[in-house]
């Protein structure tokens, strides 16, 4: 099997994504905001990185079927 | 200044580290020969390399370099990219690249024995062989020098000396590791891995930066007073015209204009043309990217696609450079302003990235940040050192020292080329701790390695009665001449010899060590070029024209792609991406 390179991508930025996300959520309103400017900047990053996580395994998912797919085809 | 890595931020890097292990580890399964390891047995897709292709050079030198240049020469360091990287990645894509590809090098340096002769190659082979070395070392460097500010290891409470040296040990140990495990493909899954933590770590850091300084005009504003003060706030001779941090051709007419101390002649020419089609060209550790391609045409392709976001990240690398110079002359809300050097005086630009980082990135993000630098450096490390392996297990071991091994022998021995590339690299990388802007250091070396290499180059390519001993002698000396303008020549202040004038007398100093360095770059380039024609008139060809079939331009036949639609032809991409880069150069002339 060809490792697609989508998988370990959007794995990492999923899990890295929901893990800065509920960080976020347990940090709302916090001191260290301060240096941000006062914008929770972790929670706008997390979710930005988890719709970017699940769309890459979304894709490789998608490809990885249609190859596979493609591979039983000739068989018939 | 205040620091804050919290638990989270060792979390994520922690994450990072086992996926990028865990890569290796899947990835080693299927790696059997030794061309596996080193080459990745020709298989990767185009966009993949691609990306990979401009994040080798999305290291050290790109993040923290890119960044301490865009505070200390302002936005005049978009030539890098603009003048230099973009048509040079276009020139290897439309022209070079069939070459390359097409006469089935395993190498570079192995492309100029073929071309050439023995000779030639092992000599471009050494001295690629040493750069390597120098590129991982600085890598080294800005990696143990950002675990050093942010105090990653302060619970082991070592002294300064031997704090440096084992953040050096872990850095090294994490990238033997990965490149070990898997090789190439390893190290090209991780680059664009890596190039999309970046992107991720550096976007909320603009964002905030651009917030803080009041927007971009409040960006130039802040340039204006440091162009007016620059003796001031960055440190520099004399003072500027008000935007000569926010202009980048405006004030090239002479080298006192610009914070750069260039003219156009030298910049066109120096950077533009020999430096960056030396550096992207020439430099095996960027063009086996594009090799390890599944097919001529991903191949061609490979440097254009990764010429698109190349020239927008001057946005991420770049203008951070520029808001932290210009905060700290006016101040920002929060206060922000780049440290001193405290060894050295003046501004510390290198620290200029981490320093924003640390400063405006909560814990969270922060780690995220962080982690983008680390897989940065560790990316430029690996990079360098699986080049230097591939160099060193063909080039060097294989042809002159044990011919005619077993497959397993060069295999075993390009994992050893791997151990003993890190250990020289950690040398390299107290080397670097003399210049304030390791960005300079880097340039100074690709002077010495690729300017007089991409002389020959292009003499080998396009011109077939180019001889064997000729490209040699001319290799030879070029890099010479590099060596003798480097020992007469000084940049403004330089205090040690790395910098120059170790020939006893300084004939000459240059406003700043960029101006110096182009300059090294365009003599080594021009007595290369000029020694190789001379020479080449007065031998005799040891080539017929059968031999240099697929190796010079006018012996090959031209390709035809017609499986591909006129959109991605590669001359049609390349067009599109020069005309964009000539808007760029307009917008901010």
């Amino acid at each position: 099997m060809h490792t697609d390179i989508r998988f370990p991508i959007g794995l990492l930025f999923s899990i890295l994504g929901v893990l800065i996300t509920i960080w976020g959520f347990a940090t709302k309103g916090a001191d260290m905001y301060k240096h941000s400017l006062g914008i929770n900047i972790n929670l706008w990053s997390g979710i930005c990185l988890t719709i970017f996580g699940v769309l890459m395994l979304a894709m490789a998912f998608k490809s990885q079927s249609a190859a596979d797919k493609a591979k039983i085809a000739p068989e018939k | 200044m205040h620091i804050q890595v919290g638990a989270i931020d060792y979390a994520i890097m922690a994450i990072y580290v086992i996926f990028v292990l865990g890569i290796g580890w899947v990835l080693k399964r299927s790696m059997k020969t030794s061309s596996d390891f080193l080459t990745s047995g020709k298989s990767i897709p185009a966009w993949i390399t691609g990306l990979a292709f401009i994040s080798t050079n999305l290291g050290a030198l790109e993040v923290i370099g890119m960044g301490a240049s865009g505070a200390k020469y302002g936005i005049t360091t978009c030539h890098f990219y603009w003048v230099g990287a973009i048509p040079a990645m276009v020139f290897l894509g439309v022209f070079m690249m069939p070459f390359y590809y097409g006469s089935k090098a395993r190498s570079v340096p192995e492309y100029l024995k073929l071309r050439f002769n023995e000779k030639t190659r092992g000599f471009n082979a050494i001295t690629f062989a040493i750069m390597t070395i120098f590129a991982s070392g600085i890598s080294m460097f800005a990696m143990a020098k950002l675990m050093e500010i942010c105090h990653l290891f302060r619970f082991l409470h070592l002294s300064p000396e031997w704090y440096f040296l084992f953040c050096i040990l872990v850095s090294g140990l994490i990238v033997l590791g990965y490149t070990f495990l898997g090789g190439l493909t390893s190290a090209i899954y991780n680059e664009v891995l890596q190039f999309f933590l970046i992107v991720a770590g550096f976007v909320p850091l603009v964002y905030l930066g651009l917030k803080d300084a009041g927007g971009w005009s409040g960006v130039q504003a802040g340039l204006q007073s440091v162009a007016r003060n620059a003796t001031i706030i960055a440190g520099s001779a004399k003072n500027y015209a008000p935007d000569a941090w926010t202009r980048s051709w405006a004030h090239m007419g002479s080298p006192s204009g610009n914070p750069m101390g260039v003219e156009w002649f030298g910049l066109i020419f120096g950077l533009g043309f020999v430096l960056s089609f030396g550096y992207w060209c020439t430099n095996f550790l960027v063009v086996q990217r594009a090799m390890a391609a599944k097919s001529m045409s991903a191949a061609r392709n490979t440097p254009l696609i990764g010429a698109i976001p190349k020239m927008f990240i001057p946005i991420l690398v770049i203008l951070p450079g520029m808001i932290a110079i210009a905060l700290t002359a006016h101040g920002g809300v929060s206060g922000f302003s780049i440290p001193l050097d405290t060894k050295h005086g003046g501004l510390d630009y290198n620290n200029t990235i981490p320093a924003m980082l640390l400063h405006y990135l909560p814990s969270g993000v922060l780690g995220l940040g962080l982690t983008a630098l680390m897989a940065s450096f560790m990316s430029g490390m690996a990079g360098n050192v699986t080049a230097f392996n591939t160099v060193w297990t063909y080039d060097i071991y294989q042809s002159y020292i044990k011919p005619g091994q077993s497959d397993k022998h060069y295999l075993r021995m390009g994992h050893m080329a791997t151990i003993f590339g890190i250990i020289v690299s950690m040398g390299a990388a107290y080397m670097a701790r003399n210049f304030n802007n390791i960005m300079d250091f880097l340039q100074l070396i690709f002077a010495f390695v690729n300017a007089p290499l991409f002389a020959t180059f292009l003499l080998g390519m396009f011109w077939k009665r180019a001889t064997g001993n000729a490209a040699f002698v001319g290799l030879i000396s070029g890099t010479l001449g590099a060596a003798v303008h480097h020992g007469l020549t000084q940049p403004a202040g330089a205090a040690s010899l790395v910098k120059g004038g170790w020939l006893g007398k300084v004939v000459y100093t240059y406003p700043s060590e960029m101006a110096q360095n182009f300059w090294t770059a365009l003599i080594a380039w021009t007595i290369c070029f000029a020694v190789t024609i001379i020479i080449s008139m007065i031998t005799k060809r040891t080539k017929t024209d059968d031999d240099l079939r697929g190796l010079v331009y006018s012996l090959t036949p031209k390709i035809k792609q017609t499986d591909i639609p006129w959109y991605s032809q590669p001359a049609m991409l390349g067009t599109i991406i020069l005309a964009v880069a000539v808007v760029l150069n307009i917008i901010f002339w």
